[in-house]
């Protein structure tokens, strides 16, 4: 179980790295102008509740989006934007949780980056940090008990998660069980305003892995080709059978931790040093390389139009009426009648 | 099944006797044979068979279905939830109540929210080994209803008898909410029926297991046990106690305490957790605000001591209420 570094790339089919690279283009400037917007909306006082954005992680979380397919399960975390929209998470249902639409699959019960569509296999986090990694394996047990062969999980956690019991605990679980279980941990260098050498005293957070005899690959989490490249390969060993995976990018968050934060505290030879980029600028400049300037300026204008229209078509859409909640919702059970009664 | 199955069988090979503890085994048992959905999560449970046996010989008949797991309550947890997301039932079998405390976020924030939060069912059952027997000292008797019953989301069952043990944990199995089954320790080995039960108490019911017409005593679990027996100790008095055997602390069922109550005029809640909230609290406030007026002495509540649990059998026997201190706690409401 060697910690690897992103090696060369393998040669593939240039068909298939060029498709895989739209989606991850599209997903990184989707979820950029659509949180931009989510900013501005809390800013104009539209939107009730925190907005925590994933500015400057649309790679690395976007390429664990890419990654999987029809079938997997993801569960995301605070700055999952790009991953979410890659996946399929349609960008109304993000508006929807932000704007307590009535029709999106949280029907206002639950709010911002606390949704999900267990239909879709996007699985809604809890606030609780670290939580989801035994939640997402418990639904790879289930999936191997039921014989359904060829699923992959992956979640997303950030430097900080990584101090939880939960965290700990849940990967252990996935790692005895050697499920096809994909965790990236997005090191941006904070948690909230905690520098990450007062969260954990290990060098880098992928030196973990053999202590919890998983693979362990590292990623610059600012350049989108790497972390394409790493969270494919890392998606198709867990599915082929080599148990899981933890996938470790480094980067830095590009705004405060949520709207309400300006982040003053974040260092400034940080925001020079490599970790700073903006993977968006270089994504930029990786198409440039390729020739494909014409291409990244297209996607950009087809995300700006989509977030106008979904922010327009969410606008209009019914806010939950308490007087039509269903207040007894909490069981299916016939309890619902017993306790109604009191 | 056969003596494998730690049942005793008499000389011409009937069963004599089945314990509480054979009833959670068969229970789940029969789960594993008729529902394929269903599987056992735990520490120990797998070949050795549970710290307390619960699973006896069912890692071998059910392959791959009754599964050992790490010493992570969270995990355990949290691994339930996305197996019941996905489908499945799992039943979590946790070492003892107390060590719970550490699943408790992904069973109150997780599991308890699934249903309301996504509209899809969270079918699993925590089962927790609760309640004090002598030696076991503070961590290894608690009881945590109270804790669990106290958010929206979760049943709470507590089983008084074999019956119950073994009809309840099948309702829980197949129930599509999270069930914490808080089964008794203490009534594991003693507690004995001559079969297991042909027929079910409806679900979420109370229970009159005794009927009395001067006072109603209102308990849940092992508790149940001693309230008869304090019933039994007051008919020399000339008073009938009604004894009330909850089943489920969570949901309520308040119909049946109230109509109690209006036949007798006087209530005790009675409950082996500590005194501070908690099932019998939630008896009284319900009976004096919707009740009151069928009340002809102030409710009253007897629970443990507000310590931890103690160690030695001499302290613990005055740490919790006891058939003694039942029947002196309900001379003092019928004598007001
Ligand atoms: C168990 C738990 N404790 C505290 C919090 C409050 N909290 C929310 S986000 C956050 C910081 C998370 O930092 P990190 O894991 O590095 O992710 P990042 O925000 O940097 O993406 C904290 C402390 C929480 N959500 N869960
Ligand atoms: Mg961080």
């Amino acid at each position: 179980m060697a910690t690897r570094t992103a090696g060369a790339v393998a040669p593939r089919s240039e068909q298939e790295l060029l498709l895989r690279g739209e989606r991850l283009g599209r997903a990184m400037i989707r979820a950029r102008l659509l949180e931009e917007k989510l900013g501005s909306l809390y800013r104009a006082g539209r939107i009730v509740g925190g907005v925590y954005l994933g500015r400057g992680q649309e790679a690395l979380s976007g390429a664990g989006g890419v990654a999987l397919r029809k079938g997997d399960v993801f569960a995301p975390l605070i700055r999952d934007m790009a991953g979410r929209l890659a996946f399929g998470e349609p960008m109304e249902d993000a508006l929807r949780a932000y704007l307590g639409s009535r029709l999106g699959p949280m029907k206002g019960r639950d709010g911002n980056i606390h949704r999900g569509d267990l239909s879709r296999g996007i699985l809604p986090m809890i606030s609780h940090l670290g939580a989801m990694v035994s939640t997402v394996s418990g639904v790879l047990m289930a999936k191997r008990m039921k014989k359904e062969r060829g699923g992959v999980g992956l979640t997303c956690v950030g430097d900080g998660a990584t101090s939880t019991g939960s965290f700990h605990e849940g990967l252990n679980l996935a790692a005895v069980e050697r499920l096809p279980l994909v965790v990236v941990v997005a090191d941006n260098g904070y948690a909230y305003s905690t520098p990450r050498e007062r969260q954990f005293a290990c060098v880098d957070l992928v030196d973990r892995a053999k202590g919890y005899g998983v693979a362990g690959v590292a990623v610059d989490g600012t350049d989108p080709i790497a972390c394409g490249e790493v969270l494919h390969r890392a998606v198709e060993r867990a599915r082929r059978g080599e148990g899981p995976q933890l996938v470790v990018g480094t980067l830095l968050r590009l705004c405060g931790h949520g709207e309400h934060d300006d982040g003053l505290y974040i260092d400034s030879t940080m925001k020079s040093s490599g970790r700073g980029r903006d993977c968006m600028q270089v994504m930029g400049d990786q198409m440039k390389k390729m020739g494909r300037e014409k291409d990244w300026l297209s996607w950009r204008e087809d995300a700006f139009r989509e977030v106008e229209e979904a922010v327009a078509k969410v606008s209009a859409e019914p806010v939950p009426d308490p007087f039509e909640e269903d207040w007894w919702a909490t069981q299916m059970g016939s309890g619902t009648e017993v306790l109604g009664s009191s | 099944m056969g003596d494998a199955d730690g049942f005793r069988y008499g000389g011409l090979g009937f069963l004599v006797s089945v314990t509480y503890l054979d009833a959670i085994r068969s229970a789940q048992e029969k789960a594993l044979q008729d529902d394929p959905t269903v599987f056992i999560y735990g520490q120990d449970v797998g070949a050795f068979g549970g710290a307390f046996k619960a699973t006896k010989n069912l890692a071998k008949r059910y392959p791959g279905r009754v599964i050992d797991s790490p010493i992570s309550e969270d995990a355990m947890v949290g691994m339930a939830v996305g197996a019941a997301m996905e489908g499945m039932r799992p039943i979590v079998e946790m070492q003892f109540a107390d060590f719970s405390t550490v699943g408790l976020n992904q069973m109150l924030n997780h599991a308890a929210t699934t249903f309301w939060r996504t509209g899809k069912p969270c079918p699993m059952v925590l089962r927790l080994p609760s309640g004090g027997t002598p030696g076991s000292g503070p961590f290894h008797s608690q009881s945590m209803e109270t804790i669990y019953s106290h958010y929206p989301g979760i049943v709470v069952m507590t089983p008084a008898t074999v019956d119950d043990a073994y009809t309840m944990l099948l309702e829980a199995i197949a129930m599509p909410d999270p069930v914490v089954f808080c089964e008794h320790k203490l009534l594991y080995y003693h507690l004995k029926a001559d079969a297991l039960p042909k027929s079910a108490v409806p679900a979420f019911r109370a229970q009159v297991v005794r009927p009395g017409r001067d006072i109603t005593c209102v308990t849940y679990s092992a508790m149940v046990h001693e309230a008869v027996a304090a019933a039994q100790e007051l008919v020399g008095e000339g008073y009938e106690v009604e004894v009330v055997d909850l089943r489920t602390v969570k949901p309520l069922d308040t119909d049946t305490i109230l109509a109690s109550v209006a036949r007798t005029g006087r209530l005790l809640a009675v409950g082996e957790s500590w005194p501070w909230g908690g099932a019998s609290a939630e008896v009284v406030a319900r009976v004096a605000s919707e009740g009151f007026e069928l009340l002809d002495a102030p409710p009253k509540r007897l629970n443990a001591k507000d310590t931890p649990i103690p160690y030695h059998p001499n302290l613990w026997a005055a740490h919790r209420p006891t058939a003694v201190r039942i029947a002196a706690a309900l001379r003092e409401v019928l004598r007001y």
